[in-house]
């Protein structure tokens, strides 16, 4: 039972600290036209999702252990949010240019990887019922 | 106001990427999986698109249309071509990792310099020199998986190969240390693009010394950049989204490698950089061993006797197409009230976790899959271990032959089963380069022939003689 709660629990703690983090942000008036980055929290960010990240694929089936690649390139696309802004943003044609075929290459990889993933799991079948077929 | 929203929408993005690896743990709430994850990225993607900053929304739109034209039919793939459509993704999420980095460069250096802070730089260097060897190295593991003609299959090596690859990254690191004091110097813009240069032909120098049989690690490994590189991206755009779910990919990336190195006996770095040019030499001499081979009726008799019959199936199974011929035998077998169970190593296939879902989509019962420690205490009980398409995974030399290539790495206990059959296409010995010692032994009987018609033939055995019985 321990062990369904754990990462439950350090993903509760993620999100309470990136809420924290997102509060903190609020507080400074957004006038300053360069604003700091803040690498510790950044930092922070990386090194405690990293943990999540091993102690829950440590755990994941290694009967999906293909699915689970399919998803987690899906998930990375999460690149898809820096080409939006580079694509969209008032920039140089160059560069939204760049943007663009970052963007498709994203959409590519999340289309692709969760409609593989989903294909995939869906084979799994206990198929009760043709063993149970089968024996009669 | 729309900041908060913004940050808030990916802090639920985050949480639902958790939790859709988490209920990636077992197959009953995997699927959930799926649709948490594809949730938290319609979340991300509209906060994103809300933001006032973006106004031009035709590229936008064009380019996620072209997303989904081409992603679908990606998706679509026999699952034989997963492996390749996977290293695909992973140059697609590499180069854009790239691209947005360079894009990101160029627009600070000629319009806000105050942004290429030093940690920006490091945090942009690292993102490009990332994403563009994924990009490449990806793109050749995708080629020699999918075999085409002008990628080499065979390992390519030449002499002082580990010293150059280092030399090229060594000049890398030299230019990108320099970038990183200096962003806005007058020569900044022109050393950019040479390390972009030599990130992509790093890629395929890495790529190009590996074999066949190191894929599914390889592919584990470049899925771990992938994620790194969207790692360095969001501490490029100051976005914890991209780091959270760069990590959560990064992660699943080493741990799978770490488990395709470990099932193979080797290390990280052998796998890189060791076993270049290796090239198996074949043991000469000794005497003469000789097969024993078995009818499909002589089989089929034994098989009918036996109350647990273990399948070990290898990617020549893929190869042959037998998936559904095997399903057949299973269910003729489980219809005599025999237990069948698969063992499967985890180097079975061409990337992690792949002869599992060829044997679901032929609707054999996940629960009949077992992985190789747990069915290996089971061989001694083992009546009927009946080998398709595997040979490395089931060889005993890997036990005590220390001049075996393989030697060290863990296998599939087959050779303590009572009977084995092994399903060979000819009858040359040293086919796959090293002689199997397991097709030699007192116990083993060779049923010759393609594995999809041998089974065929033993279904074909086991449906028309269960009457006479």
């Amino acid at each position: 039972m321990a062990r369904r709660i754990v990462p439950s629990l350090m993903a509760g703690l993620l999100v309470v600290g990136l809420a924290a983090t997102a509060v903190a942000q609020q507080a400074p008036a957004e006038a300053a036209a360069v604003q700091p980055i803040d690498y510790w929290s950044l930092l922070f960010v990386f090194v405690l999702s990293s943990f999540i990240g091993l102690g829950i694929i440590r755990r994941v089936s290694r009967l999906l252990h293909t699915p689970l690649m399919s998803i987690t390139n899906a998930i990375s696309a999460i690149a898809v949010v820096g080409s939006i802004i580079v694509t969209g943003a008032e920039y140089p044609t160059p560069i939204r240019i760049m943007g663009a075929v970052a963007l498709f290459a994203s959409m590519t990889n999340i289309v692709s990887g969760f409609l593989i993933t989903d294909r995939m799991l869906k084979m799994f079948k206990t198929d009760h019922k043709q063993i149970e077929g089968g024996r009669s | 106001m729309i900041h908060g929203l913004v940050q808030f929408s990916y802090l639920i993005a985050t949480g639902l990427f958790v939790f859709a690896l988490h209920w990636m743990n077992t197959p009953a709430t995997a699927r959930r999986g799926v649709y948490a994850g594809v949730a938290a990225m319609v979340i991300a993607v509209a906060a994103t698109w809300a933001q006032p900053e973006v106004v031009h929304h035709v590229w936008i739109i064009l380019a996620i249309l072209a997303g989904f034209a081409v992603g679908v039919p990606l998706s679509r793939v026999p699952l034989t071509a997963v492996p390749q459509r996977t290293a695909l993704s992973h140059a697609f999420g590499g180069l854009a990792a790239g691209l947005v980095g360079t894009a990101k460069f160029y627009l600070w250096s000629s319009e806000g310099p105050e942004n290429l802070t030093t940690f920006r730089m490091i945090a942009i260097i690292t993102e490009i020199v990332l994403g563009y060897l994924t990009f490449t190295g990806s793109l050749m593991a995708a080629g020699k998986l999918q075999e085409v003609k002008w990628i080499p299959q065979r390992p390519v090596t030449y002499p002082l190969q580990n010293l150059s690859n280092m030399a090229l990254l060594g000049i890398a690191a030299v230019a990108g240390i320099a970038l990183t004091i200096a962003p806005t110097a007058a020569w900044a813009p022109k050393v950019f693009p040479v390390i972009i240069v030599l990130a992509l032909l790093f890629g395929v120098l890495l790529i190009i010394p590996i074999g066949g049989a190191d894929m599914p690690t390889v592919i584990a490994i470049l899925n771990a950049y992938a994620g790194l590189s969207a790692v360095a991206m969001g501490f490029v755009l100051d976005n914890k989204l991209l780091i959270t779910a760069g990590a959560l990919d990064g992660s699943s990336g080493l741990i799978l490698a770490i488990i395709m190195c470990k099932a193979m006996n080797r290390s990280f770095a052998n796998v890189l950089f060791g076993a270049f040019g290796q090239v198996q030499q074949a043991k000469i001499g000794g005497e003469q061993k000789v097969y024993k081979a078995e009818t499909i009726e002589g089989a089929a008799q034994v098989l009918e006797q036996a109350n647990l019959v273990v399948i070990i199936p290898g990617y020549g199974m893929a190869v042959a197409q037998a998936q559904h011929k095997v399903r057949e035998l299973y269910d003729q077998l489980k219809k005599r009230g025999i237990t069948v169970k698969f063992a499967i190593h985890a180097v079975a296939g061409r990337m992690p976790g792949h002869m599992n879902v060829l044997l679901a989509e032929a609707d054999i019962p996940y629960t009949d899959l077992m992985e190789m420690d747990d069915i290996n205490p089971d061989m001694p009980q083992c009546d009927v271990a009946l080998v398709v398409g595997a040979n490395d995974v089931v060889n005993p030399a890997a036990r005590y032959d220390k001049s075996s290539p393989i030697f060290g790495m863990p296998i599939i206990d087959a050779d303590r089963a009572r009977t084995i059959f092994a399903i060979k296409r000819s009858k040359k010995p040293g086919f796959a380069g090293i002689d199997n010692e397991l097709y030699f032994s007192e116990k083993t009987w060779m049923l010759f022939g393609d594995a999809k018609n041998v089974i065929g033939e033993l279904v074909k055995q086991l449906s028309g003689g269960s009457g006479l019985h």
